[in-house]
């Protein structure tokens, strides 16, 4: 799969806000890593860590304070022409975290999930809309009778199916998922990560998917990216990082993780970790190679230490 | 061990007007809770599990009226027993004798549980003075304990703090160190780490096991989430749809479910050693309260359902003193039918990996 | 309990609902509107003012006299209907205080029998200080006033809504150039306006609808910008912007039809403040030039004989008591339809 050119490469991606004259919130401070085609990427942190900025600048809700992001062989860091705006707007797309306000609630599912089709000029004929919403409907589990109705009259996963259905209508290279299953309930969260994997392998469409949940992440991605206050701290293949965690932020979050075994989770203590007490500097810093494709974010000397443990 | 009752419910049946018509939200409850121990309740939502607890805490909202049921609650007043039926109080009754004092909660959102326009000092004393008329000097005393109890440093200067100075993780901490500012006996925590980051989850939850052990208090947690629910429960009750649908120690219910229910959620969560290629899930969405249930609530979802779950509830079945579960498959009758293979190699490995921990 | 021979079968997958059943279909609007008939006072109102449209239609015509006539031999009567004279109300009596004590006179129909030549003359809500019909007046006034509530709403829609949906939008320099505009032009005092623009026009109809033109539509831009700022960030406006929908598509199509019900409500709320800002107007001589009336300036003349002919000013201010209050109960109703209290899933 390194063979293959990235689908997506980031580079040392900057995103800052600005809040005030004298304050700058830095929500991402130079991330960089690659996308391959029809692979899932998972991006894990805590709140705070910049996971959800990062999805963001990459399909350019935000514009980059520095850095580049390279999709499909185009440079998609500065302002884009038409031409390249609309590559970029049908090739990749964005399911987000809230199922509540993630549709439009004036709107029937028919034209929510073909909204795209419609800014695009996709189609012929009001039949040929119809045909490609109804054909979508189906592969995400819903039905036809479900086009006319209105977001209100859907659970929370059946939205969140919607909102997959708008995206994969357009056919994507790249969807980017931010949280997209935190917000619902265990066993649909199920359904729909079964539902994404299922759409994975029949489009062959790569994956972001951003998140909290460690052991969803390993579940779902081929490779893991792990943050922490805009850094990316470590990143490998899933088997890298969970048999070999080397940071001690990674650590700690795998330890973190509760395991549905009550006999061995009620004697287990977690690990900490505390970033202001630890005396670690990212900004310091630099990739070192663990193994394979397994890097760390570290100076010499604590690389050192770490692999020693 | 013959433990004493601190809470015990019967039959409890609540229902809400909407414009969209009643709904039923609980639909008959049984639960039972000891001294010291804690129960947890799972359901997604929808199943009722806040709305028991919230009947508990006598804070239902006007829209929601109880049908019917009983909730004892049994604590010492000096040295004497005193049981009441929660259901039967006024609300001027609860909030004097009952609410923050022998009866805490805490909530999901620690940003919202607090009063942003009062430093945590306030927040915490606030019970002390109203329900005790403790004097304000040893009222602070006891509030810079509590927060040295619940694990934030520098506890004399964070007292003048606000909330919007602390981060998510230590606003829970206060939120605790209030609840038990009164000294409860009984501490209901509804999804209290739902909205923190999971290193941070996993430090509130083993402070509440530690103060839950020094102070004997009874615990009930209110979740979705199995993690939490095999880190601190003792007890565990499965709801859906307004109805407990399993119930049994926690060992019952993780190594031994028997309702399919239970099976589902135990197998929809992935944990770090599951290879399989797809998860299992349970298909569909719950039930709308609003219409009448026929038959058993689970059924439409249910692959193991019998055709008499499409006419008559079925009623709680003994398995053990302990486990009981309602559903039409442990009658004598019904055919034998296993939880799915997955299932039950994931729990013989995680057997095998507790025996291997040398339990 | 009785237990069937199949009750213990397995009942196979066709047991699973693939479609749910769960939420019953019914569009917003069909919503808003079963609440909007459920609520009494506002239908009370919208009954109101369309009861006293309708008059305002047809009511011109009907006595036969129009509205500017003045007939100086038949001023200042009292009110007189034809058939409930007979019950002995508006039978054209009135009471009027001399300094020797009050004294019933009718200048219709003389006690003692002498002709007085308006036997046959029926005022039905009396006549003014210039003879002209009271009635028809009230109407034309009448129809004044709901043009300047027409001109208000469409003022209020176009340039209120607009400027504030595009500067909450933007935000950025934008915003602040166009709130900062916004905030000057309010700051400047209506009366100001409208003083100095009579002195450029000609005092008129045409001067009171510029003058609501300029800072009536204020208020509305700030409710839909206040709107948009909080539905600017909202994921599904997100979504639309990640499928490359271009800026005035979300506004107008995205945007708008969630706040619609802010902005019915607003619109219905700002409706008798511009009928009563004309009112004002008129009364303190700003508004329409005689013989034209509005009801404002009916309300001016009349007040002038206030003491002697109370009569004279309690049509206008009914019909304008009532179609303020009924406007006021209408919007009530239209917001608490848009935004019930009791909120479910």
């Amino acid at each position: 799969m390194e063979n293959k050119k990235p689908l997506l490469e980031v580079k040392d991606l900057k995103q800052y806000f600005k809040v005030s004259r004298k304050f700058t919130v830095k929500a991402v401070n130079g991330v960089s890593f690659e996308i391959y085609p029809g692979e899932t990427y998972g991006l894990v942190g805590e709140s705070g860590s910049g996971k959800s900025t990062i999805g963001r600048s990459i399909i350019r809700l935000y514009d980059p304070t520095a850095g580049t992001i390279n999709f499909d062989g185009v440079d998609i860091t500065h302002k884009l022409s038409e031409r390249e705006n609309k590559h970029l707007r049908i090739n990749m797309q964005m399911i987000f975290q809230d199922p509540m306000a993630c549709l439009n609630p004036r709107k029937k599912v028919l034209d929510i999930i073909a909204q795209g089709l419609d800014v695009h000029h996709l189609y012929n004929s009001k039949e040929e809309r119809e045909e490609k919403v109804y054909n979508i409907l189906e592969k995400v589990g819903l039905s036809k009778e479900h086009a006319s109705r209105y977001p209100h009259q859907f659970s929370g996963g059946q939205r969140q199916r919607i909102g997959i259905a708008r995206a994969l209508i357009l056919n994507p290279k790249l969807i980017i998922a931010d949280e997209a299953i935190s917000a619902l309930d265990v066993s649909i969260q199920a359904q729909v990560v079964n539902l994404m994997k299922d759409i994975q392998k029949e489009t062959n469409t790569a994956l972001l998917f951003i998140a909290h949940d460690l052991s969803m992440v390993k579940y779902i991605s081929n490779r893991i990216g792990v943050l922490h206050l805009g850094h990316l701290l470590e990143s490998g293949t899933t088997e890298e990082i969970f048999t070999n965690p080397i940071h001690p932020y990674t650590r700690s979050l795998l330890s973190a993780i509760p395991h549905p075994n009550p006999i061995v989770e009620k004697t287990r203590i977690s690990e900490s970790y505390d970033y202001s007490a630890s005396g670690i500097d990212y900004t310091k810093g630099v990739n070192q190679l663990v193994d394979g494709t397994h890097y760390v974010l570290a100076t010499e000397a604590e690389f050192n230490k770490w692999r020693r443990k | 061990m013959e433990n004493e009752k601190v809470l015990s419910i019967r039959d409890l049946s609540i229902s809400f007007k909407t414009s969209m018509g009643k709904v039923n939200a609980i639909r008959g409850v049984k639960l039972d809770l000891y001294k010291g121990e804690t129960l947890a309740i799972v359901g997604e939502s929808g199943s009722g599990k806040s709305v028991t607890m919230k009947a508990a805490m006598g804070i239902l909202s006007s829209n929601e009226e109880i049908n019917s049921g009983s909730i004892k609650f049994t604590y010492y007043r000096d040295k004497e027993k005193v049981e009441v039926d929660i259901l039967k109080l006024l609300k001027k009754e609860m909030r004097t004798r009952i609410n923050g004092k022998r009866m805490a909660m805490i909530f999901q959102d620690p940003m919202t549980s607090l009063n942003p326009t009062m430093n945590i000092g306030a927040q915490i004393i606030e019970g002390m003075i109203w329900h005790y008329k403790t004097p304000k000097k040893e009222a602070y005393k006891k509030a810079v304990e509590l927060l040295e109890l619940v694990g934030i440093t520098d506890a004399e200067k964070r007292m003048k703090n606000y909330p919007h100075q602390l981060s998510g993780g230590m606003r829970q901490r206060v939120v605790i160190a209030i609840a038990l500012a009164c000294n409860p006996d009984l501490l209901i925590c509804d999804e209290p780490t739902t909205a923190l980051d999971v290193t941070i989850q996993a430090k509130i939850l083993e402070l509440i096991k530690d103060i839950q052990k020094k102070m004997n208090i009874s615990v009930i947690y209110i979740t979705h989430d199995l993690g939490v629910v095999a880190k601190v429960a003792d007890y565990v009750a499965v709801m859906y749809a307004g109805k407990i649908v399993e119930k049994g120690t926690i060992d019952d219910i993780f190594y031994d479910p028997r309702h399919p229910y239970t099976w589902g959620l135990l197998s929809a969560m992935p944990d770090l050693d599951t290879k399989d290629d797809k998860l299992y899930t349970i298909p569909g969405t719950p039930p709308n309260l609003a219409n009448k249930v026929e038959g058993d609530a689970f059924a439409p979802r249910n692959i193991y359902a019998l055709n008499i779950d499409n006419r008559l509830e079925p009623p709680m079945f003994k398995i053990s003193d302990t486990h009981y579960a309602a559903t039409w498959l442990l009658h004598e009758k019904a055919p034998k039918v296993e939880m799915p293979a997955e299932l039950k190699a994931r729990i013989d490995r995680m057997l095998r990996e507790a025996n291997e921990n040398g339990k | 309990m009785e237990f069937l021979d199949n009750d213990f079968e397995l009942v196979g997958e066709e047991n699973l609902a693939k479609v749910d059943n769960n939420y019953a279909s019914q569009p917003f609007f069909k919503d808003v509107l079963n609440r909007f008939k459920k609520n009494k006072g506002a239908i009370v109102g919208l009954v109101c003012i369309i009861l006293i449209t309708f008059m305002a239609i047809i009511g011109v015509g009907l006595t036969g006299h129009t509205y500017d006539s003045q007939i100086i031999t038949q001023q200042n009567l009292a009110p007189r209907i034809p058939g409930l004279e007979k019950l002995g109300v508006f039978d054209g009596n009135e009471k009027l205080q001399t300094s020797t004590g009050s004294v019933k006179i009718n200048k219709y129909i003389s006690p003692d029998g002498k002709k007085t030549g308006l036997e046959n003359v029926y005022y039905w809500f009396g006549s003014d200080i210039l003879g002209r019909d009271i009635f028809t007046r009230t109407w034309m006034g009448t129809r004044i006033s709901l043009y300047i509530a027409l001109i208000a709403v469409l003022i209020d829609m176009l340039i209120g809504l607009s400027y504030g949906l595009i500067s909450g939008y933007f935000g950025g320099a934008v915003d602040n150039a166009m709130q900062r505009f916004a905030e000057i032009l309010n700051g400047i005092p209506n009366l100001v306006v409208v003083t100095l623009l009579i002195l450029i026009l000609k005092p008129g109809l045409l001067t009171i609808t510029f003058s609501i033109m300029i800072t009536g539509w204020i208020g509305m831009s700030r409710i839909a910008r206040a709107q948009m700022l909080k539905l600017k960030e909202q994921e599904f406006i997100l979504a639309s912007r990640t499928l490359g929908a271009k800026d005035f598509f979300i506004i107008f199509k995205e945007i708008l039809p969630n706040i619609l019900g802010q902005v019915i409500t607003n619109t219905m709320f700002s409706i008798p403040n511009a009928i009563f800002t004309e009112a004002f107007l008129a009364f303190i001589g700003l508004g329409v030039p005689a013989p034209m009336a509005s009801l404002g300036s009916l309300i001016s003349d009349a007040f002038k004989s206030f003491t002697t002919h109370p009569y004279m000013i309690i049509p206008p201010v009914v019909v304008l008591g009532i179609l303020m209050l009924s406007f006021n109960m209408l919007a009530d109703g239209i917001r608490d339809a848009f935004d019930p209290k009791m909120k479910e899933m």
